[in-house]
């Protein structure tokens, strides 16, 4: 303690100097959130001067915003000084077997058809020599460096590549954006960063990877993914396996580079602890993705399976700024108990012959709250520009809503946006039929919900689909009848 | 088989079965009968286990169990199947999902082996062939769009597949063609077996040309008040139901 403070001292009253800080012993730095922890962070991280400026310039920016309030989500107070700005990697508790986990978390894993090792992996258990994960990730990063595909930290970047990440850091998402990529800007530990060069289709999706990696995401995370000319990744983040946190806000900002001809599929599974049946705890998730076709002709993806989180704010977009470019967004959120979520997408068309695809299936249930909000906004030299969109929405009862608000502005006569809409309820009639032919409620909501994110669900790598399936059934558990 | 005893059901407080007994026994083909609204589709609904239905008072035994103490599920996996007089669609399920679904929740339920994709899908056509289906309505969503005749076939479609020990038939006959009407007929008649039964709920004495049944009953105000051979739907069909009203006043 006494030491912290010592350094804190010597930070906010001394000069700042790089390299003090391999010293520093402690994990954890003091709550609150001022521009003295701004430079402590960019110390402990030994970060450049570039890196220093973009956090200071952020965090000046977002001491004069507010926090936003014109999502459809009751966000109780966030007290942000009350949040310590940097932790060490945790120290994850280590069991000596499975026996000794909580048995739940166990039969979860169980019914996601998790394999034994992994299930061992993801709750902490030491494992033994059949699954190394460290052997595992030097294969992985073998073969992408054959490709010269750059897949590392974000710290490793700032350290590796300085230039690429100076280069293309705050593109997609200037620091300012809104307040929470401020304040991510401002205090991110750390996150993905991925350089796909010219020509290349990487050699494998990048989710196998990240399942091992998991278990170690932040609570101010940042991803950085570029893919130059004619290039080609599937990225995938998150995981089925529930995840559970001991920090309540997450604001992560992932931002996506597209140049010409190249594509970025990237998939998200979001299974964040939402909180009990009262909605007492759980994650609350803010979350700023967007994506920049720059090139001509170039694709950026998003497909998301939210069933976590208390509340999620996140609306992952694409400006399609090159001609010829296209934007998705494939979304399948569910909501359940008392979980809010005000999710969606904003597909700016910039270049000519821009296309973008919107498909929203929101599942509500409990007493939760789930919004679809959405811009289609094509600019006037986006000429003979088409978006797609279409938001449907399935209650499992009457204390449940769901909500839809599509903002649309077509700056041009050459341009077609159509917008599609519907609501629909899974009927007690409907159970029961199912039921009379010998299959339980359970079976029977996660058939019809799976028959209704089918269209999204397909979008997802293979192996996660299945995953994803069936998280859809279990995130819906217990909530109808 | 099934044994209904002094059986009592409501609905939102309103009482709407007043003491039902009925005993059916293995093999016997039983019809009900009677004017709309006596309460017909509530005894098929309660026997197959539907919520909304209040027990006053009453048992039901099932091959010698409490039925009402069991899940609809497992009432299905015992041997009971309900052909629903409305039957309702669920859209986005495909039919193969979902008949394999339920085929295969039964075998497990009965300790038998899951039927393999390519097992099931030769039991399905022998099946379709049976009841005349149309194979393009398996490749569609359960019951989505399907005509009123082509719903009612789709429900003996899936008895023929379940093979259940107590068939309850309600008002299957209602908008088939006569073609479809005896298609149906057949299906069921297949099924037949001295330890099958069947309850077949009708309006129509045709029916009961084809499904010969070994009892009438016929329900009226929530109580059968009258039972007797296949003879009493012809008696019914040439008088209608006025004689029976008059009787309970
Ligand atoms: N869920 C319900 N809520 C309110 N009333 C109901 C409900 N179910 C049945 N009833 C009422 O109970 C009575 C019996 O209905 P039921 O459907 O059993 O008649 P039925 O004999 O099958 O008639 P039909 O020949 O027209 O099919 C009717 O008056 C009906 O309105
Ligand atoms: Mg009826």
């Amino acid at each position: 303690m006494e030491e912290q403070d010592k350094i804190l001292n010597d930070v906010t009253q001394g000069e700042y100097k790089y390299g003090f800080v391999t010293a520093i012993e402690t994990d954890i730095i003091e709550k609150g959130l001022n521009e003295d922890v701004i430079r402590l962070i960019s110390a402990i991280k030994e970060e450049p001067e570039f890196m220093l400026n973009f956090r200071l310039e952020a965090f000046r920016k977002w001491q004069k915003m507010k926090m936003p309030n014109w999502a459809y989500l009751k966000i109780p107070p966030i007290d942000l000084q009350e949040i310590s700005y940097y932790a060490a990697p945790k120290k994850k508790v280590q069991y000596e077997s499975l026996d000794e986990v909580d048995p739940e978390l166990i039969e979860t894993f169980n019914k996601l058809g998790i394999p034994l090792e992994e299930q061992k992996q993801l709750a902490g258990v030491a494992v033994d020599a059949v699954i190394d994960s460290v052997s595992v990730k030097t294969t992985f990063k073998e073969t992408l460096a054959e490709k010269g595909v750059i897949f590392c930290s974000f710290s490793e970047a700032v350290r590796e590549h300085p230039g690429l990440v100076k280069k293309y850091l705050g593109m997609s998402v200037p620091v300012a954006d809104n307040y929470f990529a401020a304040l991510n800007s401002a205090v991110f530990s750390d996150g993905s960063f991925c350089y796909i060069p010219k020509g290349v289709r990487c050699p494998m999706e990048l989710s196998t990877y990240f399942r091992i990696n998991s278990a170690n995401t932040g609570q101010f995370e940042r991803t950085l993914i570029v893919a130059d000319d004619d290039s080609y990744v599937s990225y995938l983040e998150g995981c089925t396996a529930p995840m559970r946190d001991e920090n309540q806000l997450h604001a992560a900002v992932v931002e996506i580079i597209a140049m010409d001809r190249a594509e970025v599929k990237y998939s998200t599974v979001q299974n964040w602890y939402p909180g009990d049946k009262n909605g007492k705890g759980g994650i609350y998730n803010f979350v700023t993705k967007r994506g920049v076709c720059k090139g001509v002709s170039s694709k950026i993806s998003w497909t998301q399976v939210e069933t976590g989180s208390a509340i999620t704010w996140k609306y992952p977009s694409c400006i399609l700024m090159g001609d010829n470019s296209v934007g998705e967004f494939n979304s399948v959120a569910v909501t359940n108990n008392r979980q809010q979520a005000d999710t969606g997408s904003k597909m700016i068309h910039i270049g000519k012959n821009t296309k973008s695809t919107i498909i929203s299936k929101g599942i509500s249930a409990g007493k939760s709250d789930n919004s679809y909000r959405g811009l289609v906004k094509i600019m006037p030299n986006a000429k003979n520009s088409r978006n797609f969109s279409q938001c449907d929405s399935l209650l499992l009862n009457n204390t449940c809503g769901a909500h839809t608000f599509p903002y649309i502005e077509v700056g041009n006569k050459s341009s077609v946006v159509e917008h599609e809409a519907t609501t629909s309820k899974i009927g007690e009639d409907q159970i029961f039929y199912c039921n009379q032919r010998g299959i339980d409620t359970e079976t029977a909501i996660g058939m019809i919900v799976n028959g209704y994110a089918k269209e999204v669900l397909n979008k997802l790598p293979m192996e996660f689909a299945v995953e994803a399936q069936k998280l859809l059934q279990i995130s819906l558990e217990g909530s109808v009848g | 088989m099934l044994s209904i005893k002094n059986l009592y059901v409501s609905v939102e407080g309103m009482e709407i079965l007043k003491g039902i007994n009925l005993e059916v026994k293995p093999g016997e083909v039983h019809a009900i009968m009677g004017p709309n609204g006596s309460g017909k589709s509530t005894l098929a609904n309660v026997l197959a286990g539907k919520e909304e239905y209040e027990i006053t008072s009453g048992e039901v035994i099932y091959e010698n169990e409490d039925l009402l103490d069991k899940s609809p599920e497992d009432r299905a996996k015992e041997g009971i199947f309900l052909s629903f007089q409305y039957p309702v669609e669920i859209p986005g399920v495909p039919m193969v999902n979902f008949l394999k679904t339920a085929v295969n929740e039964h075998r497990k339920y009965n300790g038998l082996k899951e039927l393999t994709a390519g097992e099931f899908l030769k039991l399905m056509r022998e099946k379709m062939d049976m009841v005349d289906m149309h194979p393009n309505l398996t490749n569609r969503s359960v019951n989505e769009g399907f005509s009123g005749g082509e719903k009612k076939k789709n429900e003996i479609f899936q008895m023929a597949l379940l093979e259940p020990k107590l068939a309850i038939l309600d008002e299957t006959d209602s908008g088939l063609d006569i073609d479809a009407l005896k298609t149906v007929a057949h299906g069921v008649n297949a099924l037949r077996s001295p330890e099958r039964s069947a309850i077949v709920v009708t309006h129509y004495q045709r029916l009961l040309d084809y499904i010969v049944p070994d009892f009438v009953h016929i329900l009226y105000k929530g109580k059968i008040v009258k039972t007797a051979g296949k003879e009493l739907a012809l008696e019914l069909e040439e008088k209608g139901y006025d004689w029976i009203k008059s009787e309970n006043l």
